[in-house]
């Protein structure tokens, strides 16, 4: 039950770089390129193998990356071959390292395989993904949205969505017959 | 089993604590599916107060998505905003003055304060101490009205800025603060006084909401939720930012993981943050509050002065010499205050000209020029102006006001490229993720927000307990839906 | 046509007379409306940033409990609702739900910028206004509007219930 009150001093453990390149050892058609910039490494990885590339980073004594800080959906339309990108975001509180993997996704196949079993954390992130982006998770225990009602249409943080939202007429039906049933209620108000 | 209970039919109860609920700090829903008092799933439904803040960044340039991070954890604004403002600054390249980050680091732990004080209210009036939330909105009243006294505002402050802070601190609002690190230690004394040796408190804690280490660290969670379970994991201690590598300051680890001591380990921080603050005051160094630079800040007002002053306010005049008349000025003017034929001199109708400078930068001929002073004089009086030598401070003003204009229109232009940054705000790691593609508006802005990781984990924490556990839990993991759905 | 020096009726207010000691006149109204102004008890329904000013207001320091307003958890047991803070299309049925809970005479105050007219937010799941879909009385600007305002705003609403006639009566 006690608190105590300790002097933290992390050493840094691997540099960004050196993980990436034991990525590219491990897993060597798997990546597509190292992007650095301020001091940060990006693996950019194609999706199929992403599980094993995770499971890897996790289990590995060396790397030990126990610790998805983030995960999120990017959209690259127009600029990029591929549309979608799923960008993870590691962190090793044992040995203090960080990388960040990004694994490509189709638009025409807008699925990628989930990493819930690996670290928990993960599923709530993967569900706003589906949400925001329309990107399906195989695996995921729950895969609805999150963030909009469970019948909206549409994915709000794709680059071709309207970011006013639709129409009034086209709008979510649980508000918009909402606004009808209490514009009928309306002549029951008090007009003092 | 008794044989009542043989007879007995029993089912399962569908309760949804819906959004609108005293306890539920904010717009919370929970599915509890219980088997009479004991839970066997909860189902946390987020989402009711979804803003769309990510998308709506996207459509505003760097600065002017600024005010939206102040929304985002609305008890301890300044630390969203610190958060946001660093990482912008590490993305575009620039830091920020050491007076400017000793401000922040002040003002950050100050919000971490106010923070804790509200965590606390809530978290004890749920469980049944109604006295410790009005003792805490008294002390957080003291922090607002400090506040008050940099920038003016209470709660969504908006007073980091990329590149400093907005405006200095005076000593007054030094020594008022210092005032209230004297007096404080006793007000947290008198809260310890009140609920921590209180056998109701004991016993609706201890043994609530246990995660072990590593389950925190699987389930990525952070702060003081994380540090509850023995992980010592501090951002201000291993990827220090502003001034949090001056201070000397430790961190509370708990070891159980369970309710008990998380809420320990807050009152632990608020011990830290006085000792941290009063270090801050002291080794306060003097100096400018905003970098000085012209491409990603905004320009000192009182710089601008000889040329924005009303009375001697500039105007914008097109010789007639140098224009080539290629119309690109008339197309730029919003008010259509530029006539002129094509391959002829165009001239502008004074009378309508908003000043607002966009024909002045698009002019590629160098036929426009800025005349300080000429607003409601003739084009003869103009050209004199424009042919007498310019006074240095007018020069500079003029400079400057292009500067602006150029600034606001384009936003900071960050080079190509991904950042991810991390700050510890009072409920955990507030991270930015930014993906830049040159412009002056970020491409993609991600905000990890603590609250929704943690608002994840509490099917984990709840599981197996009774209904009256469940407060409990939402207020150990501290969560506010702002951060949770931005 | 009340002869009040025959009487001895002293009219001391618009449309309220006494007779010394203790047997006052006054319109029914009068009674009513005073009833309602001086223990208006409002719903908890803080949905964001304005909700922790809200709170603030009822603390210690701004104290609302000597204006007689205690925030019940009920909207069966309240007769207003102080909506504080952005409305989202998700929640909106849920707001509409609660006020329609609550029984008659009901108020209602639109505090802060999203609840008046959707504040910074335009976006897509967020209502513009909470007046598209429920009647407000009373609009606080603010983002959020200081704990002195939502005061103004109260009174304000006072002054509005004070101007109330025959809100008692089944004949409308």
């Amino acid at each position: 039950m006690a608190v105590v009150e300790v002097r933290i001093n992390p050493k840094q453990g691997m540099q960004p770089a050196e993980i990436a390149e034991k990525i590219k050892q491990e897993f060597p058609d798997q990546v597509i390129e190292v992007a650095e910039f301020r001091d940060q490494v990006s693996v950019i990885l194609k999706r199929d193998r992403l599980f094993n590339i995770c499971k890897y980073l996790h289990d590995d004594a060396m790397l030990s990356l126990d610790h998805l800080k983030d995960l999120c959906g990017v959209d690259y339309l127009n600029k990029k071959d591929v549309r979608f990108e799923v960008v993870y975001t590691l962190y090793s509180i044992r040995h203090h390292h960080m990388i960040r993997l990004r694994a490509e996704v189709p638009e025409n196949d807008p699925t990628i395989q989930s990493v819930t079993p690996i670290w928990a954390g993960a599923d709530w992130h993967e569900r706003e993904c589906f949400d925001m982006f329309g990107i399906t998770f195989k695996g995921h225990p729950d895969m609805r949205r999150i963030l909009m009602p469970e019948d909206w249409e549409g994915y709000p943080l794709r680059k071709d969505y309207p970011l006013k939202g639709p129409d009034f007429e086209n709008d979510w039906k649980g508000f918009t017959e909402m606004v009808e049933r209490s514009k009928e209620l309306s002549e029951y108000d008090w007009v003092g | 089993m008794l044989d009542i209970e043989k007879v007995l039919e029993t089912r399962e109860l569908n309760v949804s604590m819906g959004p609108q609920h005293p306890a539920t700090h904010g717009v919370l829903r929970l599915l509890l599916d219980l088997d009479g008092e004991r839970i066997v799933h909860v189902k946390p439904i987020v989402g009711y107060l979804h803003r769309g803040i990510e998308k709506l960044g996207e459509s505003l340039s760097y600065f002017q998505a600024l005010p939206l991070t102040d929304r985002l954890d609305y008890v301890s604004a300044m630390s969203n905003n610190i958060g946001y403002v660093v990482a912008v600054e590490k993305l575009l390249g620039i830091e920020a003055p050491e007076r400017a980050k000793f401000i922040r680091t002040i003002v950050g732990e100050m919000s971490r304060i106010a923070n804790h004080l509200l965590w606390l209210a809530t978290h004890a009036l749920d469980i049944g101490a109604m006295t410790v939330f009005l003792y805490c909105f008294r002390d957080r009243e003291w922090i607002l009205e400090l506040f008050e006294k940099i920038c003016g505002a209470r709660l969504t402050v908006t007073y980091p800025r990329i590149g400093g802070v907005r405006n200095d601190i005076s000593q007054e609002f030094l020594d008022s603060l210092s005032k209230f690190l004297d007096e404080f230690p006793s007000r947290i004394l008198e809260y310890e006084t009140l609920i921590d040796q209180n056998r109701i408190w004991l016993q609706r804690t201890i043994g609530i909401g246990v995660l072990t280490a590593e389950e925190a660290v699987n389930w990525g969670l952070t702060g003081p939720t994380l540090r509850g379970s023995g992980v010592p994991y501090d951002v201000r201690k291993n990827a220090p930012y502003d001034a949090y590598d001056k201070v000397e300051f430790e961190v509370p680890i708990g070891s159980e993981g369970d309710v008990y001591d998380r809420y320990r380990c807050r009152m632990h921080e608020f011990r830290q943050s006085v000792k941290i603050l009063r270090q801050l005051i002291e080794k306060l160094p003097p100096g400018p509050v905003m970098a000085d630079e012209s491409k990603f800040t905004f320009p000192p007002k009182d710089a601008m002065f000889p040329v924005t002053h009303p009375a001697k306010q500039h105007a914008f005049y097109i010789q007639e010499k140098a224009c080539k008349g290629c119309g690109m000025c008339k197309r730029a003017c919003p008010v259509g205050a530029i006539t002129g034929e094509k391959k002829k001199p165009h001239k502008i109708d004074q009378e309508i000209c908003l000043k607002c400078a966009n024909c002045y930068t698009t002019c590629k001929f160098k036929a426009l020029f800025l005349v300080p002073g000429g607003h409601g004089l003739s084009e003869e009086e103009m050209k004199k102006i424009l042919e007498s030598p310019v006074p240095d401070d007018i020069a500079h003003a003029s400079k400057l006001i292009i500067d602006h204009f150029t600034y606001v229109k384009k936003g900071p232009v960050a080079p190509k490229g991904e950042l991810y940054v991390a700050t510890e705000v009072p409920k955990g790691e507030l991270g930015f993720y930014f993906v830049s593609d040159g412009t002056g508006k970020p491409f993609r802005m991600r905000v990890r927000s603590p609250s929704f990781i943690h608002a994840g984990a509490l099917p984990k924490l709840c599981a197996g307990h009774f209904v009256a556990d469940v407060i409990a839990n939402i207020g150990t993991i501290d969560i506010v839906l702002g951060e949770c759905d931005r | 046509m009340i002869d009040t020096a025959a009487t001895g009726l002293i009219t001391v207010d618009e449309h309220t007379k006494v007779l010394p000691p203790n047997v006052i006149i006054t319109a029914l109204d009068k009674v009513v409306n005073w009833s309602r102004v001086s223990s208006i008890w409002p719903v908890t329904f803080g949905l964001a940033c304005c909700a922790i000013e809200m709170m603030a207001v009822g603390a210690a320091h701004y104290d609302l409990d000597r204006f007689g307003i205690i925030f019940r958890g009920s909207p069966r047991q309240a007769d207003a609702m102080i909506v504080a803070g952005t409305v989202t299309k998700k929640m909106a049925p849920v707001v509409r739900r609660v006020y329609d809970q609550i029984p008659e005479p009901r108020y209602v105050i639109a505090m802060g910028s999203c609840a008046c007219t959707g504040g910074i937010f335009k976006t897509y799941s967020t209502v513009q206004g909470v007046d598209t879909f429920l009647p407000v009385d009373v609009y606080v600007p603010g983002c959020p509007p200081r704990p002195e305002t939502l005061l103004e705003a109260i009174m304000l609403l006072q002054e509005k219930i004070k101007k109330e006639t025959a809100r008692w009566s089944p004949w409308r």
